[in-house]
């Protein structure tokens, strides 16, 4: 297989792009044609992924490598295993839904607005397939742009620069001490091999001594726990979401926070596995604050976005307490808990806007009665919240029994303790549908609203079909991430010996 | 036919799709043909099922037919395949084909609703669950169904959802069940990591490896035990189901008494191989279901809503099933999980027949006199009566009797002399309920005219009333050998420690029934002196013990309680957690280190003067102040 599919969806919206400033911008309907069309052909493209993949390898696929800067050991080489696969579908996914939902939402400056959301599918793309440390951090970075922008411009006008600021910042203190771990990482390589390489598998076979570890495991933690985020430094999220445009929050909801999750399983973890062991009670700890502090937090918001955007706090604690295991299971269901969260916070946020788009408010005070006007948008929103808090049947409950039948197994109390945020999360999704959803509707301007229209309902039709399809037949799914997982598993295994043994070390410096 | 058992569920869930997906297009007549209709393919299929079930060779039972598997992890796989047993039999024939029962009195019932068929289709999707919950052939996947029929109880209980008492209790209802579901989940957990497997015969194959009260096994069944406490509202979790009459009365009748509530009891029965290990852990459940049973019972002599009666009497009789259970007696919980849905369908949809005769009034107090003006319901409730009293020989008197018999021969006298009080309290209310709705004085508004339930509603209920008198007869107690119930469902229930079995005499078994039959009779006679011979006694009697009467009326104000320790405090501390935690100290922390670097560089800008003098100033200064360094060195 020598079709270069990962640089063809790498530069196909970038190809998108360069049509889209050709065109004029009074065109609108064209402007958006054409971005359906590029997102339209780039999930095509992103297809045969699926199809030729060889579930039975944990060997990177699809894999193309091309000397970059040479002299610095800079390459370009991206590829996918089991852990990437499903993100980069979900990214392909994900995209035209966004174009299609933004199709009368989006009125000012489409065209560049466009561009932004083709931009930012280059940069997601990029940072699930680059293999090449600098490659990585190259995507890493391209994507804060359209992301910042989305939020600074088109975003709620009243507080939209502080949260555009706000999770530029943040992110860029995680990324830059990054960026100086991943030098140091590759200083080091250098001095002990004598090759100067960025290259990701070749750093996975390094002895790194613990005490570095230590230090790289925090600097690209924080740059992940950032992004995925994990309490305490989760604050930008419900600023950027509650701020940000629908299509911004949804992008950011199911891709953009999976980065975080995803940096953890791709980078730290491996690259730094004696420390990942270490720091397992440190972070299963802050995942398991997450899980209740999201989910209580959740319970009494009063904006809808805001309520979303903590349940996100809550439900990426779950992955990352299952990741944190290092079982079969946890990590399975972590990954697959990426992907749900994906679909159902992402299709929250759609619904969400749908309604704002009609009322101009996200105020849960606001509704009320609101199933009896729209039955088919009700609905809809039903099914998205079961999936949302767990229930058998749809894809949540995959994901999350999973990752507490592995993190069980690493630890019980942990397990336990996050087993509460299930019961939480029918608290707070149910009280918020029944406030928004059931009652008689008071509040006037309910009284008329239109329901779904045929393409709103073509919008959140291809989501609910994987809410179902993986609640009823995760092994579709599961067998993807199959080798790939086992392999992590078993590589962490491994590692865990030698850890004990670094861990001795550090204690006996520390006596003396 | 067993080897397309998986097409039971199936047949509601196409009902299920059609009137979810094209209710509104399609007629209504269409509606009530597919919704009853599905469930009636079903609860056939089902006695086919049965049927051959009881031809097949001994080495061909159980049966289990895989259809995929489901969630497969690592060492973890679980199916999604379908276990037919003698206790997965029964209760398939019990919830099909109630289930249908009600689904045909829904029929005359909700004919006048706006949302007929959206009721038709939760209450499809319903039976599906549940009948996937009692076939799964593993914990896993009885779990989905345990989790789907809380699922629809919610959309059911707060299916008229424009009214906030019933969002509010459909909600209470989903929450409280996911406090149980919680304890259910470790239970799994820890099955899995003690067994390797999730699968019911693998699981209960391995069990007696163990010691007998070996500490894992206890907290199982005590994790398990909690999800039943949830589901089949025992103490502490019991107080969402009087909330759950807020639904339509066919689902109170079907999920809310007949089937979903008595899911707890079937799971403690189909894990009876892994509590019998665990004495303290069927300690535990017996006593619960005890004290269950008589604080519900006592709860129900004082309430005036026709359906709260009913409602804490469901809590009340789930109780004794329970305590069955706990006494080591499954197959007698059982039986009377299965006479229990006769008479208790029966009693519900009866007192829905009087509610729709009343224009939907529920309280007892403004009714009265009903006796002729529905005669057909008048007569079925109080079949349903005499069964739920435990009057010889309708169904209940067996299932019941057999239950106090078995905790009294099990040495346990208080457990008896508890339950027998209880007994006494149930045939007190429910008779009460009798005399103030159909005997006494009319009480009603002269705007409302009672009227009887159309053919559609009364044949179900008179087809309950025959299964509420006959139904016992499966489990004769007395004459070796005759007790059809029992020998059919040995297969499926495990023993406290075999060759325990006592033989006792007939004349004590016939004793105690008369006992039995006694105290109900006195409990009875009560309520016949104090609402028909001198109706002025209730009154009297509250009088002298108001404390007493508040305390029962108000149900203990266990609601309140929970809502001033548990939900206020939550909701306070969420509240602080947002405000103050939240938006003060953390984000205070981030929005704090920003405006300290945009301070300090508002005075670093100040050193950027633009003057190229300022600037060479700096460097001379520099230059000296690192030559003087090495120079001084």
């Amino acid at each position: 297989m020598n079709f270069p599919i990962l640089s063809i969806l790498i530069l196909l919206p970038m190809v998108g792009v360069a049509l889209i400033m050709m065109l004029n911008r009074e065109n609108q309907w064209v402007i958006k044609g054409t971005a359906m069309a590029v997102a339209l052909l780039e999930f095509a493209v992103s297809l045969p992924l699926w199809f030729w993949f060889n579930s039975n390898t944990a060997d990177m696929q699809f894999v193309e490598l091309y000397p970059w800067v040479p002299s610095y050991g800079i390459s370009y080489y991206v590829g996918i295993d089991g852990i990437s696969l499903l993100l980069v579908l979900l990214t392909t996914f994900i995209t035209p839904i966004c174009v299609l939902a933004c199709w009368e939402d989006v009125q000012d400056k489409v065209k560049e607005f466009m561009i932004c959301l083709l931009f930012l599918q280059t940069g997601m793309i990029g940072v699930f397939v680059a293999l090449d440390l600098f490659l990585f951090y190259v995507f890493w970075e391209v994507m804060l742009i359209p992301m910042y922008l989305l939020i600074g411009v088109w975003g709620n006008p009243a507080r939209r620069i502080y949260a555009a600021v706000k999770f530029f910042i943040y992110t860029m203190v995680g990324s830059l001490l990054m960026l100086v771990a991943i030098l140091v990482l590759y200083f080091y390589h250098a001095k002990v091999t004598g090759v100067y390489t960025f290259d990701l598998l070749k750093m996975y076979g390094l002895k790194i001594p613990f005490e570095m570890q230590f230090w790289m495991f925090l600097a690209f933690g924080l740059a992940f726990a950032i992004k995925v985020p994990m309490f305490p430094v989760h604050t930008w999220l419900p600023d950027a979401h509650t701020e940000a445009p629908t299509v911004g929050s949804v992008i950011l909801a199911a891709v953009l926070l999976k980065m975080g999750t995803y940096g953890f399983l791709r980078f730290n973890m491996p690259l730094f596995p004696e420390a990942a062991w270490y720091f397992v009670p440190l972070f299963s700890i802050l995942a398991v604050i997450g899980i209740i502090y999201g989910a209580l937090v959740s319970l009494v918001q009063v904006d809808l976005k805001r309520l979303v955007a903590f349940s996100s706090v809550s439900h990426l604690g779950f992955v990352m307490l299952g990741l944190f295991s290092y079982t079969m299971a946890g990590v399975q269901g972590g990954i697959i808990q990426m992907i749900n969260h994906g679909l159902s916070t992402g299709a929250l946020f759609l619904i969400v806007g749908m309604i704002y788009e009609r009322r101009h408010t996200r105020m849960i005070a606001d509704f009320g009665g609101i199933s009896k006007v729209m039955p088919v948008f009700a609905t809809i929103f039903m099914i998205v919240t079961l999936s949302s808090i767990g229930l058998p049947g749809l894809n949540g409950f995959v994901g999350e029994f999973l990752i507490l039948l592995g993190a069980f197994k690493a630890n019980k109390a942990y397990a336990i303790m996050a087993a509460t945020g299930v019961i939480f999360a029918a608290a707070y999704m149910l009280w918020m549908f029944q406030r928004v959803m059931f009652g008689v509707v008071t509040n006037e301007k309910n009284k008329n609203l239109k329901d779904l229209s045929m393409r709103e309902v073509v919008v959140l039709l291809p989501v609910l079909l994987f809410i179902v399809w993986i609640g009823v037949y995760p092994n579709t799914f599961l067998e993807k991430t199959k080798a790939s997982t086992a392999n992590f598993v078993a590589m962490m295994e491994k590692s865990k010996a030698t850890k004990v043994a670094a861990a001795d070390v550090i204690m006996k410096g520390d006596q003396r | 036919m067993i080897q397309y058992v998986w097409l039971v569920p199936v047949f509601p869930l196409i009902g299920f799709l059609i009137n979810g997906l094209l209710g509104k297009k399609i007629s209504k007549n269409t509606v009530s043909l597919v919704g009853p209709g599905s469930v009636g393919l079903s609860f056939a299929w089902v006695l086919g099922c049965f049927w051959e079930y009881l031809h097949l060779p001994a080495k061909a039972k159980p049966v289990e037919v895989f259809v995929f598997n489901w969630i497969t992890s690592g060492t973890f796989n679980a199916q999604a395949a379908f276990l037919v047993d003698p206790l997965s039999l029964v209760m398939l024939l019990v919830v099909s084909g109630v289930g249908f029962l009600i689904h045909i009195y829904s029929v005359g019932y909700m004919h006048d609703d706006p949302g007929y068929a959206r009721y038709f289709s939760y209450l499809n999707l319903f039976v599906v669950n549940m009948l996937i919950l009692v076939m799964a052939n593993n914990f896993l996947l009885m779990f989905v169904g345990w989790e789907g029929v809380g699922l629809c109880s919610y959309l059911l209980i707060g299916y008229w959802y424009e009214k906030q008492s019933a969002s509010d209790a459909g909600k209470k209802a989903f929450v409280v069940n996911r406090i149980g579901d919680f304890g259910f989940l470790l239970g799994i957990f820890l099955i899995f990591y003690t067994f390797g497997t999730v699968n019911f015969r693998e699981v209960f194959a391995q069990a007696h490896n163990f010691p007998v009260g070996s500490a894992i096994l206890t907290i199982i069944t005590l994790c398990l035990f909690v999800g039943a406490t949830g589901k089949s509202a025992q103490i502490p979790l019991y107080t969402w189901l009087p909330d759950a009459m807020e639904g339509p009365t066919p689902v109170s009748a079907l999920i809310h008494a007949a089937t979903m509530v008595t899911a707890g009891v079937y799971m403690v029965a189909r894990c009876s191989a892994l509590y019998v290990m665990a004495p303290i852990s069927m300690t535990v459940v017996a006593v619960i279901g005890l004290a269950t049973a008589f604080m519900a019972a006592s709860i129900g002599l004082a309430q005036n809503d026709i359906k709260r009666v009913l409602a804490y009497s469901t809590v009340s009789q789930l109780g004794y099933m329970f305590l069955a259970c706990g006494v080591g007696a499954f197959v007698a919980a059982i039986f009377h999980l299965m006479t229990h849905a006769f008479f208790k369908a029966l009693l519900f949809l009866g007192s829905g027949s009087v509610i729709h005769g009343m224009h939907g009034e529920q309280d007892m107090r403004k009714m009265g006199a009903l006796k002729n003006k529905m005669p057909i319901t008048y007569a079925v409730m109080l079949v349903g009566t005499l069964a739920i009293a435990g009057i010889f020989p309708f169904a209940g008197f067996f299932s019941k009797d057999e239950i106090l018999f078995k905790a009294l021969t099990d040495g346990h006298v208080g457990y008896w002399a508890i339950a027998s009080l209880g007994a006494m309290m149930t045939a007190f209310y429910m008779f009460r309920l009798i005399f103030m709705t159909f005997y006494g004085e009319k009480r009603w508004d002269h705007h409302v005219h009672p009227h009887e339930s159309p053919p559609v509603m009364t044949i179900p209920l008179i087809i309950l009333a025959i299964l509420s008198t006959v139904g016992g007869f499966v489990g004769i107690p007395l004459i070796q050998g005759w007790n059809v119930f029992h020998e059919f469902l040995a297969p499926s229930i495990a023993h406290v420690a075999a060759g325990h079995e006592v033989h006792h005499s007939m004349t004590f078994e016939v004793m105690m029934m008369l006992v039995s039959m006694g105290v109900a009779g006195i409990g009875i006679f009560i309520a016949y002196k104090m609402y028909i011979k001198q109706p002025e006694l209730p009154a009297q009697v509250t009088a002298k013990v108001p404390g007493l009467y508040d305390l029962i009326y108000n149900k203990y104000y266990v609601d309140e309680i929970y809502d001033a320790t548990v939900v206020e405090p939550i909701k306070n501390g969420s509240v602080f957690l947002w405000q103050e935690a939240d938006s003060k100290v953390i984000d205070g922390a981030v929005n704090g280190t920003a405006s300290v670097v945009d301070r300090l560089s508002l005075v670093i800008r100040k050193l950027e003067t633009g003057y190229v003098q300022n600037y060479a100033l700096g460097i001379l200064i520099g230059v000296a102040v690192i030559t003087g360094y090495y120079l001084g060195r």
